[in-house]
């Protein structure tokens, strides 16, 4: 089965998810976005790399924070943007989601960045363009419900790289619902590609997926014992539907267990960093001390997430 | 008509019948086999050399979309697509638009498939009024009207006091009921197995549970009433372990799998393929091999095509969103043949799982060629290979996990009631 | 047909040479990633008087991103010094088209205004595309179009110039007399 996201020749032509990527890709995403952090610095924060290129943000399930970034990250690449809610479902138009594709393609976008509900729809426009030969349009996941969210996934890897150097002697653990996490399934994936050696989850039954050590990763229940040792550690956002209901019975029972504090990151290396996709629910899953403490990357992650995705459009608008 | 169809290797597993020999028809009925009939003159004489003669097929499920979802397909295309898969007698489950549950629809329906003169469609009817699991339907007058048994296609039904209710009255008049397990809040939610590729996918699951716990309460209810049932598109090993069990206990009851279960599993969504989108989901390698032997050993009755067309509109969606169902009716003997050429499963044997099995589940006399039965043929090449596209199907339907793939064998002949109504 | 190259080093100390009194006290000096960073360096220590060095990397400036896509490695453009009001010497090892030289002026103008911009070059191989001039020039030659010349740096720190051909094949050749 050919990945859809390699062009023959190997080059990334949609960035869908890091399962399956090669290391070689990650690594030169990461490395390209080196330079780009430095932009921010400057007074003109601008590159010329996109001017003429249209990106549209085909947003079909909301997110204002991601969206930005992206719309940033395009703007900063000199790219003109173009932002469509499309709501829900795209059969409240009438029209079919290929359908909308392809008249967008007709008025010469060069670019989706998408984000969906359903997992996989983002395969599905690439697969789509692929077999219509439009594959010199490029897609990028923004986020398809619970299967994968690659460019977090890169800037959480950019992350860690830059405070810890080198992958290969890390234990990196994620803390929270990893059932319903895109966030926590695309992290796995890149840590376990570029030869993280331990890589821990750490939650409740209820909040793990079947089978989850297939993916290559330790799982624990108790946060004592996986915070033991670790050189990151990375808190999942937990969706206020999930204290209500079956999955856990309140947000004070799931903080006294796998919420992060001072006193359960002292367990973890004393260099930790911590981490979070955001935003945050204080007092559910991390308490402020820690999100705010020396320990905390948690804010230099917005930044480098938006050169991550300035690399990840230059690359894909190259090839 | 009389037709002769020589030379062909006529096999009707009912019957123990497996040679190379000649088939002779008069007034739609089988006349003769080996020597003709005293007097018998042909008017038309089919060459079967290197071809297999048996009953005509019987697919236990095969949805034909008609009333209300003409869109998807009308009985015009899919009775054509039936025949043309050598199929002479199809059940239809009762998730029409309305659903079959008064006897004007099914009336309406056996009339309307009989005057197209192709293969003979056996209605099922709804167990509870619109499907909704609230109120039995009126048994009686729909079975009267045509209904050969009752069913709840895949809607849910579970007030579970309703379903015992069902079941019992349904045993009061010997009617037959026909289930597919799975609970409705277990599978809630989910569409894809639970298991490594829908955590790997991000799709929301459907735990084998969710059918091994239906399937306890259907069974014990079942032996509680003694209601003749029949367990539909069984899909997990559990499940099989549950009926083999069952059934040494002295149960009598029956159940089918899938063509497609038979023969894909999860790994088979690949990239969100939204044609392996199926109701119940693809499950695992383990559960799959399962499938296979308890259809070998028996334990499984038959196979059945589910045939559920589905337009491209609503296919080509995300697969979460996209609408369950492939088309299948001439794929029913392709997938069967290839099932028992891999297991080693002799073709008598293979082909009693879509004649005379699925006859019996029905209830009617049909899926043999016994003397002075209905003239129900298929002929086909069991050599020919033949690829699965778009072009080559008849259905309305053109979505199935299979396009693109070759598949084994070729009809060449269908004859309902003596009349040929489809040659190649 | 082999091409005689002039020795970098030689060329270096001709340019040197040439710039030393006549660019200004306060100039300062940008090298174009990489071979006009060596050289920049190199030229800092040969030149007296204080040239702060800073070094661009115009990959994200150059006009063949639609046809090349994006250079696998991507340096930093570090420029450790003001660009407003600035008087910049870019240096570059070979001017060809003048296609970089551009790139670097529009990078250069998006960190300030500089009052003036001047270019030294190692080599200069003619084949202009655009109306670029270098200021301070090491040494000229004429080269066929398909091959490109390419500077190096041993592990000494020591620079050579050398030709990529059309299949591939790099020669370095003796000196020019």
């Amino acid at each position: 089965m050919r990945n859809p996201q390699l062009n023959a020749a190997g080059d990334l032509i949609h960035l869908l998810t890091l399962e399956g990527l090669p290391a070689e890709v990650i690594r030169r995403i990461l490395d390209t976005a080196v330079p780009f952090t430095s932009i921010a610095e400057r007074e003109v924060k601008k590159v010329p790399l996109l001017r003429g290129k249209t990106v549209f943000n085909l947003f079909f399930e909301n997110s204002t924070r991601t969206r930005t970034t992206f719309e940033i990250a395009a703007k900063r690449l000199s790219a003109d943007v173009i932002n469509l809610n499309i709501g829900v479902s795209s059969t409240t138009k009438g029209e079919t989601l290929l359908d909308t594709i392809d008249n967008l393609v007709a008025m010469n976008a060069d670019m989706f960045v998408v984000r969906h509900a359903q997992s996989g729809a983002p395969h599905l426009i690439a697969a789509h363009l692929n077999r219509t030969g439009r594959s010199d349009v490029h897609v990028v996941n923004a986020g398809d419900g619970r299967h994968a969210h690659p460019t977090q996934g890169l800037l959480d890897l950019f992350t860690i790289r830059h405070y810890k150097k080198e992958f290969h002697n890390l234990t990196v653990a994620v803390v929270g619902d990893v059932l319903h996490s895109r966030v926590a399934r695309s992290l796995i994936h890149g840590l376990t590609t570029v030869g993280t050696p331990e890589v821990r989850v750490i939650a409740p039954q209820t909040l793990l997926p079947t089978a989850l050590t297939s993916l290559g990763v330790r799982v624990f229940n108790d946060m004592r014992e996986g915070l033991a040792g670790c050189d990151v550690v990375v808190m999942l956002r937990l969706q206020s539907e999930r204290m209500k209901g079956a999955l856990l019975p309140s947000a004070g029972e799931y903080f006294k267990h796998y919420g992060l504090t001072a006193e359960k990151l002292a367990l973890a290396k004393p260099d930790a960093i911590v981490m979070h996709p955001g935003p945050m629910n204080r007092g559910v899953e991390i308490e402020s001390a820690v999100a705010d403490g020396e320990r905390s990357v948690i804010l230099p992650q917005v930044t480098f997430g938006i050169a991550v995705r300035m690399a990840v459009l230059s690359i894909l608008a190259g090839n | 008509m009389n037709i002769a169809i020589r030379g062909g290797r006529l096999i009707d597993p009912k019957h123990d019948v497996d040679r190379e020999t000649t088939l002779w028809i008069a007034d739609g009925r089988v006349a003769s086999i080996d020597a003709s009939p005293r007097g018998f003159k042909a008017e038309r004489t089919i060459d079967a050399s290197g071809l297999i003669v048996c009953p005509g097929l019987i697919d236990l499920s095969a949805r034909l979309r008609e009333p209300g979802l003409e869109y998807k397909a009308t009985l015009e295309s899919e009775m054509a697509a039936a025949v043309a898969g050598g199929i002479s007698h199809l059940a239809c489950p009762p998730d029409t638009d309305p659903p079959l549950d008064e006897p004007g629809l099914v009336a309406m329906l056996k009339y309307r498939a009989r005057s197209l003169n192709q293969a003979n469609v056996y209605p099922v009817g709804a167990l509870t009024l619109g499907l909704k699991g609230e109120t039995l339907t009126e048994m009686g007058e729909l079975a009267e009207a045509g209904c050969v048994a009752f069913s709840h296609a895949d809607r849910p039904l579970i007030d579970t006091q309703l379903l015992f209710r069902a079941m019992q009255y349904a045993a009061t008049f010997r009617y037959r009921v026909w289930l597919r397990a799975q609970d409705a809040y277990l599978a809630r939610g989910g569409f894809a197995h639970d298991g490594e590729v829908a955590t790997r996918l991000g799709l929301p699951a459907i735990p084998a549970t969710a059918e091994t716990v239906a399937l306890a309460t259907i069974i014990a209810l079942a032996r509680e009433t003694g209601v003749h049932l029949h367990v539909c598109r069984l899909s997990t090993a559990e499940g099989v372990a549950m009926l083999r069990t069952a059934k040494a206990d002295g149960l009598s009851l029956t159940c089918d799998v899938s063509a497609h279960h038979l023969h894909l599993c999860d790994v088979d969504i690949g990239w969100f393929d939204p044609q392996c989108h199926l109701v119940p989901p693809l499950r695992g390698t383990r559960d799959r091999a399962a499938l296979r032997k308890g259809l070998a050993e028996g334990t499984i009755d038959l196979v059945c095509s589910d045939h559920s067309p589905v337009d491209d509109d609503a296919k080509q969606l995300p697969f979460g969103e996209a609408e369950p169902g492939a088309t299948g009716v001439e794929l029913l003997l392709p997938l069967t043949l290839k099932w028992a050429t891999e297991d080693r499963v002799p073709l008598a044997s293979a082909l009693a799982r879509i004649t005379v099995h699925p006859a019996a589940v029905i209830g009617v006399d049909a899926g043999h060629l016994g003397i002075g039965r209905s003239a129900d043929v298929c002929v086909f090449d069991p050599n020919e290979h033949w690829t699965v596209t778009r072009g080559a199907l008849r259905s309305q339907g053109k979505n199935t996990p299979f396009l693109g793939l070759e598949v084994p064998g070729r009809v060449r002949y269908t004859l309902v009631g003596g009349q040929i109504v489809y040659e190649r | 047909m082999k091409t005689k190259l002039p020795d970098a080093e030689q060329a270096l100390a001709a340019l040197a040479d040439r710039m030393r009194g006549a660019i200004a006290f306060d100039a300062r000096l940008v090298g174009i990633r990489s071979g006009g960073a060596w050289i920049a360096d190199r030229l800092a220590q040969m030149i007296s008087g204080d040239h702060p060095v800073g070094y661009i990397d115009v990959s994200f400036y150059r006009d063949d991103f639609n046809r090349r896509g994006l250079k696998p490695e991507v340096k930093r453009t570090e420029l450790p010094f003001e660009i407003e009001g600035a008087t910049i010497v870019l240096v570059d090892d070979v001017l060809y088209t003048g296609r970089s030289v551009r790139a670097a002026i529009n990078e250069l103008f998006d960190y300030g205004r500089p009052q003036r911009i001047e270019l030294a070059v190692l080599v200069d191989r003619g084949g202009r595309e655009l109306p670029v001039e270098a200021t301070y020039t090491g040494a000229r030659l004429a080269v066929a179009q398909d091959l490109s010349i390419v500077l190096s740096r041993d592990a000494t720190g020591l620079l050579q110039l050398a030709t990529e051909g059309a299949d591939g094949a790099a020669e370095a050749v003796a000196p020019d007399a």
